[in-house]
C-alpha cells in the first residue's frame, strides 16, 4: 500500500516518532478519504436499492458510476491507483457487451464492494468521529467539568483534580496516538478491500489463466493433428484400397474383354481412366492432409513427395539438424502444402523455391518463394489467412512479402524445443 | 514363376492373387502381415515377393522393413514393394544394398494390368523398377551437378530407365527412334561419369545417382 505521508512544516527529527502520524498530512487526507467514503456509501445505498425496481437495468450504470467515484476518491486522498479492468472488446454498452458484463464475476465483485461500502464506509467514519469526539471531550474536561449535569459518577466526584488530569491525559492520548492509527487502519482496510473487489484479478491469476489457455490450446492443436492422422488412416484402409481394387478390375476387363462391341469397350476404358484419376486425386488430397511418411521419417522425406506433385517446378532444400516435435512438423508441412496450392491457384508462377532450415536452436524457418505476379494479401485470400491461423496456433510467425508484379515470399518461423 | 503376396486388405490380396494367376504366375501364399510373410518365404522359397508397405500391427512401414530383411536373407528372391504413396527415402533404403530384382511402385500401377504384369516379370528376371513418382521426387531436390547438367529430355529418359525400361521401351514411350534413345543414354552416362567398365549396371547406377546425391 502506498499511503502518502506528507510532513508539516516542522522538521521530522524534532518530533517523537510515535507522534508522527498525528502531524502527518497523510493522516488528515486519509480522514477526509473516510469521510468522503461515508458520503459515497450513503449515496450508493439508495441507488443500489433502486436497482431491483428497474428490473436490474440500472445495475450496470450504477455500479460503473460508483466504481468511478470510489476510484477517484482513492486517487485523490490516498494516492492509490485502483486498476481499471481492461475494456471488453466490442464495447460495454452494446447489447452483447451488456449481457456479457452482467454475467461477469468482475461486475458482481464491484457490486459487493459498493454494498460493503454502504455499511462499512459510514461505520468507519463514525468510529473515527467517535474517537475524535471522545478525545476532545476528555482532553478539555478541566474547562467544562463545572457544566456537567452530574457531579458524581459511581461514587467518584468528577471534579477531583486527579480525575481531571487523568481525563485530559486520556483525551490527548486518544487524539494524538489512537485517532491517527484508527484513521490509517480504516483507510488501509478500505484500500485492500477495494483492491480485491474493484481491480482486475491479480497478475498471478492472469498468469495462471494464460498458462491454462496455452495448454488447452496445445491440446486442441494436438487433437486436430490426431484427427488428421485418423482420417488419413481411414482413407488408406478403406476408400483407397477399394478404389485400387476397382481400378484393377476395370483394368482386367479392359485388357481381357476385347471381343465386346466398341461402345462397351469405350465405356470400360472411360471407367478405368476415371478410377485411376480418382485414385490420383484422393492420393493428392491425403498427401496434403497428413502423410504417413511425416511421422515415420520426418519433414525432409515428406516434403519431397509433396513438392514433386506440384504442377509448377519446385526446388526443395531442407536443412534440419534434427527433427522438431510432431506438431511443429505437421504445421511446417501444412505451410508448404498450402503455400504450393496458393501459388498454383493465384500466382501464375513458373518456379517455386522451398527451403526449410533452423536459424536458431529454438526455431525452424520455412520459406516459400515464387516468381509469380505477386499482390497476395493476408486479408484477401482465404488460403494465406488459414495458414497464418495455423501458424499462430503454435505461436509461430508468418511474414508475407508480395509486391504487385512479384515475387511473393512467405517466411514462417515456428518455435521448437531447443 | 512362384509368388508370395503380402497385403493386409483382403479385397486387394485376393484381387492381386487372381490377377497374378491369370498372368501366368503361381501364387504359393497370400498373407496379411510381415511376420507371416517371412515365414511363408522361408517355407516356399518363391521367385518373387509382392509386398505392401503398410501392414499390421503398426500400419507404418513394416512391409518395407520386411522387404529389407528378405533382400538380406535371400538375395536371389526378387521383391516388388507396393504402396499407396511412394517415398524417395524408402526407395533409397530399398536400393541401398542390391539393385537387381527389386521394384517400388504405387498401387495405382496395378490398374494398368498388362504393364503391371510386365514390371513383375522384369523384376523377377533381375531388373529394377522405380515408380515415376519417386523419380519426380528426386528431381525437386537442390543438387549440385552433375544431375543439374541433364537436359529435360535426358531427365525423361532417366526417369524411364528408372522404371526398368529397355531402350526399345523408352523409344516407344517417347515416340523417338531407338538410336536417339541410345544417344541420350550415352550422354547421361557421360554426364554422370559412369565409365564403360560398369556396362552391366550402368543403367541402374545412373538411377542410383539420383538416390545417393
Amino acid at each position: 500500500m502506498t499511503l502518502t505521508s506528507g510532513g508539516l512544516a516542522l522538521p521530522a527529527r524534532r518530533r517523537p516518532a510515535v507522534l508522527r502520524p498525528a502531524w502527518s498530512a497523510g493522516t488528515w487526507l486519509a480522514a477526509t478519504h473516510l469521510m468522503v467514503g461515508m458520503v459515497l456509501g450513503l449515496a450508493g445505498a439508495p441507488l443500489l436499492l433502486a436497482v431491483p425496481f428497474t428490473g436490474g437495468l440500472l445495475l450496470l450504470p450504477v455500479a460503473w458510476l460508483l466504481t468511478r467515484w470510489h476510484r477517484a476518491r482513492f486517487a485523490a486522498y490516498l494516492g492509490v491507483a485502483i486498476q481499471r479492468r481492461p475494456a471488453r472488446p466490442g464495447g460495454r454498452w452494446s447489447p452483447r457487451g451488456w449481457w456479457a458484463e452482467m454475467r461477469s464475476a468482475a461486475l458482481w465483485r464491484a457490486v459487493g464492494y459498493h454494498l460493503l461500502a454502504a455499511v462499512v464506509g459510514p461505520l468507519s467514519a463514525v468510529v473515527v468521529l467517535a474517537v475524535w469526539s471522545a478525545g476532545f471531550v476528555l482532553a478539555t474536561m478541566p474547562l467544562h467539568h463545572r457544566r456537567l449535569h452530574r457531579d458524581v459518577v459511581l461514587g467518584v466526584s468528577l471534579h477531583q483534580p486527579a480525575l481531571l488530569a487523568g481525563a485530559t491525559a486520556t483525551g490527548v492520548l486518544l487524539l494524538l496516538l489512537v485517532a491517527p492509527r484508527v484513521i490509517r487502519g480504516a483507510a488501509a482496510l478500505d484500500t485492500s478491500v477495494a483492491r480485491a473487489l474493484l481491480e482486475p484479478r491479480s497478475h498471478a491469476e492472469l498468469t495462471r489463466q494464460v498458462a491454462s489457455l496455452a495448454s488447452s490450446r496445445a491440446e486442441v492443436v494436438a487433437a486436430t493433428d490426431n484427427e488428421r492422422r485418423r482420417i488419413e488412416r481411414d482413407l488408406h484402409d478403406g476408400a483407397q484400397q477399394r478404389l485400387v481394387s476397382l481400378a484393377m478390375n476395370l483394368g482386367i476387363a479392359r485388357a481381357g474383354l476385347t471381343d465386346l462391341p466398341a461402345p462397351a469397350r469405350a465405356a470400360i476404358a472411360d471407367a478405368h481412366e476415371e478410377a485411376k484419376q480418382a485414385l490420383a486425386e484422393l492420393r493428392g488430397f491425403v498427401r496434403g492432409l497428413h502423410p504417413a511418411v511425416l511421422d515415420d521419417l520426418g519433414l525432409d522425406a515428406a516434403l519431397s513427395g509433396l513438392t514433386a506433385r506440384s504442377a509448377i517446378p519446385v526446388r526443395l532444400a531442407v536443412d534440419l539438424p534434427r527433427r522438431p516435435g510432431a506438431t511443429i512438423e505437421a504445421v511446417a508441412y501444412f505451410v508448404v502444402s498450402e503455400a504450393l496450392t496458393n501459388v498454383a491457384r493465384h500466382a501464375g508462377a513458373n518456379r517455386i523455391d522451398v527451403t526449410v532450415d533452423q536459424p536458431a536452436a529454438d526455431r525452424i524457418r520455412v520459406r516459400v518463394a515464387d516468381d509469380g505476379r505477386g499482390g497476395a494479401d493476408i486479408d484477401a485470400g482465404t488460403g494465406i489467412r488459414g495458414l497464418a491461423q495455423r501458424v499462430g496456433s503454435v505461436d509461430g510467425t508468418l511474414e508475407l512479402s508480395s509486391p504487385a508484379g512479384g515475387p511473393t515470399v512467405i517466411v514462417v518461423e515456428l518455435p521448437c524445443e531447443s | 514363376m512362384r509368388v508370395v503376396i503380402a497385403e493386409d486388405s483382403v479385397l486387394l490380396r485376393e484381387g492381386l492373387a487372381k490377377l497374378l494367376d491369370a498372368g501366368g504366375f503361381t501364387v504359393v501364399a497370400a498373407v496379411a502381415d510381415a511376420d507371416a510373410l517371412l515365414s511363408a518365404v522361408d517355407e516356399h522359397r518363391p521367385d518373387l515377393v509382392v509386398v505392401d508397405v503398410r501392414m499390421p500391427p503398426t500400419h507404418r512401414d513394416e512391409g518395407l522393413r520386411a522387404a529389407l530383411v528378405l533382400r538380406r536373407r535371400w538375395p536371389d528372391i526378387a521383391v516388388l514393394v507396393l504402396s499407396q504413396y511412394v517415398e524417395e527415402r524408402y526407395a533409397a533404403e530399398l536400393l541401398s544394398r542390391e539393385t537387381s530384382g527389386v521394384g517400388y511402385l504405387l498401387k495405382d500401377r496395378i490398374a494398368d494390368v498388362t504393364e503391371f504384369l510386365d514390371v513383375l516379370r522384369r523384376v523377377a528376371a533381375g531388373g529394377a523398377a522405380l515408380d515415376p513418382e519417386v523419380v519426380a521426387q528426386l528431381l525437386v531436390r537442390h543438387r549440385p551437378d552433375p544431375l543439374g547438367r541433364l537436359t529435360a529430355r535426358e531427365r525423361q529418359v532417366l526417369t524411364l530407365m528408372a522404371e526398368g525400361r529397355s531402350n526399345a521401351g523408352i523409344a516407344g514411350q517417347l515416340v523417338i527412334t531407338e538410336s536417339a534413345v541410345a544417344k541420350h543414354v550415352n550422354s547421361i552416362f557421360m554426364k554422370l561419369e559412369l565409365t564403360a567398365a560398369d556396362t552391366d549396371h550402368r543403367r541402374v547406377l545412373a538411377v542410383l545417382r539420383f538416390l545417393q546425391a
